[in-house]
């Protein structure tokens, strides 16, 4: 089974490259607020990082031998 | 759901709340209509992309019904955690919160301080041993297995007819608000949605649906999270006014003053609640003033939000609702589903702060918006200036192109998320304990997955066929989701009874689940007749606190007076399913003390008690 972390990573990664770039080419205040705050850049940078991390977690994870299921009984 | 279903209550209640008094000269409106750029299409469509690739990758290798309907039992604990919360999630209650949030503030906070928090760990300490270890697939079958068919028949069959009725709810109030502000049609919204789900789905079963839902959480919590950060901007925009024109700060900068700005606002000014005006304050608390019901937002009593909320409802929809118990039942041992809803835990407690603070820091911005829409021939024509679209308002307002289509996408996720959970496990009920214990009980496994991916079809054309229904009988939406709230508040005494009392009989289980639904019931009838009872409560969220506790009360008087009465099982037949008859594992040394349960568990009640006292 694929690691989760690789696919939402990989999305965050394209959508967090993709608000960074619209945030460059069109760098837009938020509106209404009447202050000097490029959202998308600013955003796309949190998620570029984001999905940076988890792909780099999920990769490794992929390449990680799978676990033995166990079996235990209820611990509290 | 839980939450949406308890304020849905509210919103039934003759309590008129108008929006606040405060001067409405600051904020223009936004445009009805919200025009996406192309930026906003392509975060759309990337994210639809991968959602149906993740059902195409996960169906793979699917060769069992376990694996379909229950993953295999394959799945680690963080995976199934964040699904146990997202399934719960649905766009409802992220719009519905923020719309509470501007009604009734923090006090809303309590759906998830008390009204989650302690069931979560309830479940994960004290009940899953019973439904991971009985190796039942679903919560009908772990009745079946602790008393009789009957008691597994009406929880089916409940779960059954309402499950995809409320997904078709949901798709519903997602279809409005694309029309609304983005001007797409009714039906193309829905049936496209729907189609979406139907794909990922049908190809990849439960695990496709936790799998997006995962993906869904970040999605939620990375698009919505902006809003809570600009709206606080927003007050301190308000705030120091022309000031800030061109004004360069960090948005940490920002948002740190904007708090400030925004508790002086709701110090210093008056919000109205229908003909009442209350201290601003007030919308930052959850606890001030329930001492009695006038003395607070949501008009509600400490005793009925600890006894009714905190017990009898959250613990009857997070510890018996399949699902949520689904997520945890697919995990790949019993130390990961015990471990399910502890790691939901913790951040479930944090989600006020995106879906319900934003509602509150609209008050200020937006404080012209109304309660409810406008009524044209019987019908609810939905009026997009009205509290129940703050959230979409107040993206439409501060999010920019690039932002909205996250926001927007978000919202999506939200809904889909919602409805892949809905249909997951109602494709499992009817396939286990429906189709498979009463029409078919022989078939091969093959045949109950071929089954179950026809009911997975038949899931999706239920909730598209309501959602089409309830748009041509707006009044449906409500009864349907109350009637489900509910029929299901009583549930808790008898599996408490169940797992808890050996002496709890079949028949005793069999006669609890029917006096306490039915009690339930007769006491939500007459409270809607306006029975005098109705004006004692004065609130529809008290009623629905204080009817729950006496139903339970009933379900479980009435469970151990036939217990009494009728022949007890012999204890073999016991063994895994009741606490005092089923053997303990030792804590194992070599577990780390963040895999232990309890200290998980403990954990997650300190942190959630330090919330209360932050905003006592």
């Amino acid at each position: 089974m694929i690691d989760l972390r690789l696919p939402i990573g990989i999305f965050f990664l394209l959508v967090g490259l993709l608000m960074a770039g619209y945030g460059v080419v069109s760098p837009n205040d938020i509106p209404h607020i009447g202050m000097k705050i490029n959202g998308n850049l600013d955003w796309g940078i949190v998620l570029t990082i984001f999905g940076l991390l988890m792909t780099i977690f999920g990769w490794r994870g992929q390449r990680r031998p799978p676990e033995r299921k166990n079996q235990q009984p209820p611990t509290h | 759901m839980l939450q949406h279903l308890l304020l849905l209550a509210t919103a039934m209640a003759p309590v008129q709340n108008a929006a606040t008094a405060a001067a409405s000269a600051a904020q223009a409106v936004p445009h009805a209509l919200i025009h996406l750029a192309p930026i906003d299409i392509a975060i759309l469509a990337v994210y639809l992309v991968f959602v149906i690739a993740i059902g195409y990758i996960t169906g793979k290798g699917h060769q069992t019904s376990e694996d379909f309907f229950l993953s295999g039992r394959s799945i680690p604990a963080w995976i199934t955690g964040l699904a146990f919360i997202s399934a719960n999630l649905g766009a409802l209650e992220v719009m519905g919160m923020a719309t509470s949030g501007y009604q009734y503030g923090m006090m809303t906070a309590n759906y998830y301080w008390v009204g989650a928090i302690p069931a979560m760990v309830f479940m994960g300490v004290a009940m899953m041993p019973f439904f991971y270890g009985s190796k039942v697939r679903s919560v009908p079958e772990f009745l079946k297995k602790r008393y009789n068919e009957g008691a597994r028949f009406i929880n089916a069959i409940t779960f059954a007819v309402f499950t995809p009725a409320i997904s078709g709810i949901s798709m519903y109030a997602m279809a409005v608000v694309l029309q609304d502000f983005l001007g797409w049609h009714f039906w193309p919204s829905v049936v496209v949605s729907g189609l979406v789900v139907l794909v990922y789905t049908f190809l990849g079963g439960l695990t496709a649906s936790i799998y997006n839902e995962v993906l869904q959480f970040f999605l939620i919590v990375l698009g919505v999270a902006p809003l809570t950060i600009i709206g606080l901007i927003a007050n301190h925009a308000k705030a120091v006014k022309h000031a800030a024109a061109g004004m360069h700060e960090s948005w940490l900068a920002a948002a740190t003053a904007g708090w400030g700005d925004f508790t002086h606002w709701l110090d210093t000014h008056q919000v109205s609640q229908g003909k009442t005006m209350l201290p601003g304050s007030m919308w930052l608390h959850t606890w001030m003033g329930t001492g009695h019901a006038a003395g607070n937002t949501l008009q509600i009593t400490w005793p009925g939000v600890v006894l009714g909320l905190g017990f009898v409802l959250s613990f009857s929809y997070w510890c018996t609702n399949f699902l949520v118990v689904q997520r945890a039942l697919a995990a790949k041992d019993m130390n990961s589903a015990q471990r399910t809803p502890l790691l939901a835990a913790f951040p479930k407690m944090l989600f006020p702060f995106i879906v319900i603070l934003p509602g509150i820091l609209a008050i200020p911005l937006l404080p012209h918006l109304v309660t409810g829409g406008t009524v044209v021939h019987g019908k609810l024509v939905s009026d997009t200036h009205t509290v129940n679209n703050v959230m979409p308002l107040m993206m439409g307002t501060y999010y920019p192109a690039g932002l909205l289509g996250l926001g927007l996408t978000a919202l999506m996720a939200s809904f889909m998320s919602g409805m892949a959970g809905n249909v997951t496990a109602f494709n499992t009920v009817v396939t286990y304990d429906l189709y498979g214990s009463l029409i078919n009980p022989n078939a091969s496994d093959k045949h109950y997955l071929w089954f179950g991916r026809i009911m997975t079809i038949l899931g999706v054309a239920i909730s598209v066929g309501f959602a089409f229904w309830v748009r041509g009988a707006n009044s449906i939406m409500g009864y349907t989701q109350t009637i489900f709230g509910v029929v299901n508040a009583p549930l808790i005494a008898v599996f408490l009874l169940g797992m808890f009392w050996p002496r709890t009989t079949p028949w005793g289980g069999f006669i609890g689940l029917l006096v306490g639904t039915g009690t339930s019931v007769t006491l939500w009838i007459l409270c809607m007749k306006g029975h005098p009872m109705a004006h004692f409560y004065k609130h529809g969220t008290t009623s629905a606190f204080w009817n729950a506790l006496w139903s339970f009360c009933a379900g479980a008087s009435s469970t151990i007076l036939v217990s009494l009465f009728t022949r007890k099982q012999p204890v073999e037949q016991l063994t895994g399913l009741v606490y005092q008859v089923t053997p303990r594992g030792e804590v194992s040394a070599t577990l780390a003390w963040y895999r232990k349960p309890l200290v998980l568990g403990i954990l997650a009640l300190l942190a959630t008690l330090i919330l209360n006292l932050l905003f006592w």
